[in-house]
């Protein structure tokens, strides 16, 4: 990374710096690095918020450069926190049953071990079999590579069905919406092998660390994301400083000249969906962790959505702007479905902000788009003086009947 | 002299309308043809079945010296070949810097890996410089392309063709929206890139096709009417006929 | 036993005893033969329905008896029915009992099945060779009967000893430890199945456990015996006949369930039509995509849902429910495109948003009104109950009322569209929105009256669909993906397309379920999958609008 490139994207080390400053700032006000003005699972919620401002990233890359509105990338995060969930489970569920069988007079065989690790993992939906994809539940280093190589696949396949049959706009996103709701419908069978709508849990508790506080496992988890997230930044915006950048901007404004320039646009937007499929799953598996608990609901496609409102509402096309709306909206939710603000009274009536949250999130969310598309980070550009630029150019000619057609597919 | 386009007997229809009705067409490597033809003719129709954006119903498409068929292959593949496309309406992309634009159109490697690891080296640089300087926007290389004037847009289009090198310019109706002094320099620019390649001009105003000066082919209902220089075609019965009788 | 002179202690000892239930259900069918002759046409029935609830050999003959002599042509039919079920199960002659088999032809009620189903009864029987007894078949080893559950047949048949259990040969293992050490192997050497074999046998050998068979012992007795099926019916002629009889039906059935299936997948098809209908015309005449068209369905059930708290006679208030639901979402939807959509044409995927941050609100602000419980929305009496065709076809009312509905709003669509100025100006505009406006047409009234239509549609669609669903804030959101499946693969801005693609789910989705009964969830998943596969193939929808006017 030379000096040049931090020189013309001044953003990029601003963000840096202060993504570190936080991390040392939460460092010492934890419990167990610093004064401990900060409960554990307040260190979790900020964890866990980095995580999702990564999985933010992703999506500011595909949708606000690339303009590929997907509604579908809560479902690789998911994923790949079920598959790192696996091992996570697994392999605690094995120290438990090697400790409990210790005690029955004989030495456990290996198939007393993998039975009662199954009949303790699926005796809630009924039956004491591992499944053929718990296979490689055993071991760390399978299943991370797992965690991504699955959804990374998966998003492969679709994107390859979906871009070579020139699916876009809206389409693409209720084609997308489509896949993470067959995902969520099929684990919410029992028998998918993932424990149905119970999904896994006790995924806090790290295996061979039983000892260890949550107060410092929150803390690394903590750590573990920072690091994601500087990296993820700082890769994605040498990726879009660059002239891949600009092809993926010409894309968002007119897929077909870009075409005529020479560039196979479907491959690029596979290349994209993949891509951002990747790190989704990257966050998915440092978010789970923290989380504890994954369930099907995780991959409804509400969740998805919620992505795109984040995105939007910290402004698109600028990658500090998805990290910003991602923050932003997530902790404010926290702090207003966490019940702890006290309701208002109106008249006969106690307005309750839990209630009341998810109305106040739409309207803003309408209002975003209504009034600030650039959202949050418009301020910045204000603050810098830029003028908007004039993207529709010229207005349009009195035939302009399939140039919205054009614009519907973009 | 072998032809670099070779068009024959392609045909296409949209629910049950025939657009284009087996229409032969070649052009050689260093030629400039202009095609004409009342509104409806298929002239617009026909450069979208070049460039690969509609596929033909039947007829077969042969570039270059290997005669390659361009049926079957996406667009991109086709502009990778060397056929340039410039539409009506400039479309250049006006969200990124002039510079950004050319270095975009600039030929090199398009895969998404290796425009991802691409830097513009100081000959691609200058290569960008001097583009800009023969369509006059050497001091505008920073701007947004959005701000520029829409005779500016034109020329940065036309900037971006000329850095993709392309063996054939299919250029549509040039000459809209442009005074007369930028017609004056459209046509010898026009010329002159035809010495050195293939380029068809779709155009209405016979003003401009006749300082052009190049063979022309008239287009009628989605085929050939007739095909000779202007003075020739405008001397049949059937253009006549065909252009008096729709007004 | 003599009827008559059984009739007559029974009514002796009638009045003599005050006999307890038991007793007296044993009487009653005792009684049964002469209630058959009974003057009371209500009692003979009654009688004849007791007889098939309980067929006993014994009521065969007074049966017979008295169809000759019944006088009500229903109740002899009925006698001669229930006369040839008894036959075929109890008459001493197997060539008679066949012959009733095969008048039964292939009719499919339940009660012939039910009275054909002891005929064909097996049970599972293990064997050295091959017993006696009306063998239905020979199971093979592998294939038809598992393993383990034909050692067990072997274990219960007492053929061969029982297997060990792992947690038996564990409590056996552990009851032989002595000084750390089990027959000489020390206990920290037993982490392994082969270990614990080993020293098990070593064990048995000693006399020390009882002696358990091992796999092999286990494999040897698996092939020395045969399995089969044995009829419970002796007579040889009786099963075949029987299982033909079966078969028939078997395949008769099938054809009523295709049938059945047919009007199932019919039904589903109209309500898919009818919730997709109103986000085709939105997305089709405008180019906007409503998210929050879910949560106008919703709208519509909950009107329909305060109507009946207002009025509480069902029918009127469906009749009410259904334009006043109309009117709410009409003016909910004018409402939302002139506040929000109105400002945002011409940039479709932030239509999306925008229209999905108003899902968020309305859904969560009608959780908020109407609490999180599922609200009834109750169906007139008349329409309860089903149209039965028999035992296997049968369809509700509601649903053929839905049906109705959905046509009704075809042709009233259809009507609106082709016939009328509007629709001719929502064709128009559709088309070339400048040159509509050119002459004279204000698309800006146009777009507002076409999302209100498509908002209105949404409200009744939920009055309807309310009526067989539960009442929820999140119902809507139920319905929108399939509705956008609806749209996107029946092609956008075609009424037509909408019907073909509500057809297409509809019926794909009830012939998954019936494929896979068990499991409704992943029945979506394969539909969402196919569809995914089905725009491979077409990519603009089942009826595309093709050539230069699809921008293609």
């Amino acid at each position: 990374m030379s000096r040049s490139f931090f020189a013309k994207h001044p953003s990029v080390l601003i963000f840096i710096a202060v993504l570190a400053i936080f991390t040392i700032m939460v460092t010492l006000a934890s419990d167990a690095y610093g004064f401990g003005w900060l409960s554990t699972s307040y260190i979790k919620t900020l964890g866990k918020t980095l995580s999702l401002c990564l999985v933010a990233l992703a999506m500011d890359l595909i949708w606000g450069y690339a303009g590929i509105l997907t509604l579908g990338h809560m479902a690789f995060f998911a994923l790949g926190g079920y598959l790192i969930g696996m091992w996570l489970m697994y392999a605690r569920t094995e120290e438990i049953v090697v400790q409990a069988l210790a005690h029955g007079g004989l030495p456990a065989t290996p198939e007393e071990i993998s039975q009662g690790i199954a009949s303790q993992i699926f005796g809630v939906v009924g039956t004491s079999d591992l499944p053929a994809i718990w296979s490689f539940a055993y071991s760390l280093p399978l299943q991370l590579a797992l965690a991504l190589a699955v959804p990374g696949l998966l998003a492969l396949v679709f994107g390859w069905l979906a871009f070579r049959s020139r699916v876009t706009g809206v389409y693409l996103s209720i084609l997308t919406q489509a896949m993470t709701l067959a995902l969520a419908l099929y684990l919410y069978q029992n028998d998918s092998g993932l424990r149905g709508n119970n999904g896994l849990s006790g995924l806090q508790n790290l295996p061979g660390l039983t000892e260890t506080s949550q107060d410092l496992v929150s803390i690394w988890f903590f750590w573990a994301s920072a690091l994601a997230l500087g990296l993820g930044y700082l890769t994605l915006a040498w990726a879009v400083s660059g002239k891949f950048g600009s092809v993926i901007r010409a894309i968002r404004d007119d897929e077909a000249r870009v075409r005529f320039l020479g560039y196979p646009v479907e491959l690029y937007k596979l290349f994209l969906f993949t891509l951002t499929a990747l790190i989704a799953a990257l966050a998915g598996v440092l978010y789970y962790p923290q989380a504890g608990i994954i369930n099907p609901a995780e991959l409804a496609p509400i969740a998805s959505i919620y992505l795109a409102v984040w995105v939007a509402i910290g402004g698109r096309g600028r990658l500090y702007g998805a990290v910003i709306g991602a923050a932003f909206v997530s902790l404010l939710s926290s702090v207003f479905t966490s019940g702890r603000l006290p309701n208002i009274p109106l008249g006969p009536v106690w307005l309750s902000w839990v209630d009341w949250w998810l109305v106040l999130l739409g309207a803003a969310f309408v209002a975003v788009t209504l009034f600030a598309p650039k959202g949050i980070s418009g301020v910045f550009d204000r603050y810098q003086r830029i003028a908007p630029p004039d993207r529709k150019g010229a207005p349009l000619g009195p035939a302009d009947g399939s140039l919205q057609k054009q614009e519907a597919q973009a | 002299m072998s032809a670099l386009l070779e068009v024959s007997g392609i045909s296409v229809s949209f629910d049950g309308f025939r657009a284009i009705n087996n229409l032969s067409f070649s052009i050689g490597p260093a030629e400039l043809r202009a095609i004409i033809g009342p509104n409806g003719a298929g002239k617009t129709t026909f450069m979208d079945i070049v460039t690969g954006k509609t596929r033909p119903d039947q007829g077969t498409i042969t570039f270059g010296e290997r005669a390659v068929s361009l049926l079957g292959m996406s667009e991109a593949r086709i502009a990778r070949e060397g056929i340039g496309r410039k539409f009506q309406r400039p479309t250049v992309f006006e969200d990124q810097s002039v510079q950004d634009n050319l270095l975009l159109a600039l030929k090199a490697a398009r895969s998404p890996w290796c425009v991802l690891i691409w830097k513009p080296k100081a000959s691609d640089l200058a290569r960008v410089q001097v583009l800009a300087h023969e369509v006059g926007l050497a001091d505008q290389l920073q701007r947004k392309s959005g701000e520029l004037s829409h005779g500016q847009k034109q020329w940065l289009e036309i900037a971006m063709l000329l850095a993709q090198e392309p063996r054939l310019l299919l250029v549509d109706e040039p000459a809209a929206g442009m005074t007369p002094s930028e017609r004056e320099q459209t046509t010898s620019l026009l010329v002159s890139l035809a010495k050195t390649r293939a380029v068809v001009v779709v155009e209405h105003d016979m003003d401009f096709v006749r300082r052009l000066n190049c063979r022309v082919t008239v287009l009628h209902e989605g085929a050939v009417l007739a095909e000779g220089s202007l003075d020739h075609v405008t001397r049949d019965q059937q253009v006549i006929s065909v252009y008096l009788g729709r007004g | 036993m003599d009827g008559r002179a059984a009739g007559q202690a029974a009514k002796v000892d009638l009045t003599a005893l005050n006999p307890n239930a038991g007793v007296r259900g044993v009487i009653a069918a005792a009684l049964v033969p002469f209630t058959l002759s009974n003057p009371d046409p209500a009692r003979r029935a009654e009688a004849l329905t007791s007889i098939a609830r309980d067929p006993t050999a014994e009521t065969l003959a007074p049966l017979r008896a008295s169809i000759n002599r019944e006088p009500d042509p229903a109740i002899k039919a009925q006698k001669t029915r229930l006369e040839r079920f008894l036959t075929l199960r109890f008459d001493p002659d197997p060539a008679a009992r066949v012959a009733a088999i095969d008048a039964l032809g292939a009719d499919t009620a339940l009660d012939v099945r039910a009275a054909l189903n002891p005929l064909i009864a097996t049970t599972l029987v293990a064997a050295a060779s091959p017993p006696d007894g009306n063998i239905a078949r020979t199971l093979r080893l592998g294939r038809d009967i598992g393993e383990t559950a034909a050692y067990e047949l072997l274990v219960s048949a007492q053929l061969a000893p029982a297997r060990l259990t792992l947690e038996d040969q564990r409590v056996a293992l552990i009851a032989n430890i002595a000084d750390g050490k089990v027959v000489g192997v020390p206990v920290a050497d037993l982490n392994s199945q082969a270990a614990r074999d080993l020293v098990y046998t070593a064990l048995e050998e000693a006399g020390k456990v009882p002696t358990a068979a091992t796999d092999d012992e286990a494999r040897a007795a698996l092939a020395s015996h045969g399995f089969y099926e044995v009829f419970l019916e002796p007579d040889v002629t009786v099963t075949a006949a029987a299982h033909a009889a079966m078969d028939r039906i078997q395949a008769n059935v099938a054809v009523m369930q295709a049938a059945d299936l047919g009007l199932d997948a019919l039904s589903l098809a109209a309500i898919y039509f009818l919730a997709a209908i109103g986000l085709a015309i939105t997305f089709g005449v405008m180019g906007v995509i409503n998210m929050a068209h879910g949560e106008f369905i919703t709208i519509g059930a909950y009107t329909g849902f305060v109507v009946q708290l207002f009025v509480p006679d069902y029918t009127l208030s469906i009749l009410i429910a259904l334009p006043l639901a109309f009117a709410v979402t009409f003016a909910a939807g004018v409402a939302m495109e002139r506040l929000v959509i109105r400002h945002l044409y011409k940039r479709p995927l932030e239509t999306l948003l925008a229209t999905f941050g108003i899902s968020i609100a309305l859904q969560q602000i009608l959780k908020n009104v109407f609490g999180t419980q599922a609200r009834p929305l109750t169906a007139p009496g008349w329409l309860d109950g089903a149209l039965t065709f028999n035992d296997v076809v049968s369809i509700s009312y509601i649903r053929i009322a839905i049906f109705v509905l959905a046509l009704l709003f075809l042709c009233s669509f259809l009507y609106l569209m082709k016939r009328t100025r509007l629709g001719l100006e929502v064709r128009a505009v559709t088309q070339n929105p400048a040159m509509a406006a050119s002459m004279g047409i204000n698309p800006d009234r146009i777009n507002m009256l076409t999302f209100g239509l498509g908002s209105g549609i949404a409200g009744v669609a939920g009055v309807a669909i309310g009526l067989y669903a539960k009442v929820t804030s999140e119902m809507g959101a139920d319905y929108i993906v399939q509705s956008f499946m609806t749209v996107v693969v029946g092609g956008v801005g075609n009424v037509w397309g909408a019907l073909a693609g509500a057809s297409m789910i509809g019926g794909l989705q009830k012939l998954i379920e019936f494929l896979n009964p068990a499991n409704t969830l992943a029945a979506q998943t394969y539909m969402i999958l196919f569809i995914i596969l089905f725009i491979q193939v077409r990519p603009r929808g089942i009826i595309a609008l093709r050539g230069r006017a699809a921008g293609d």
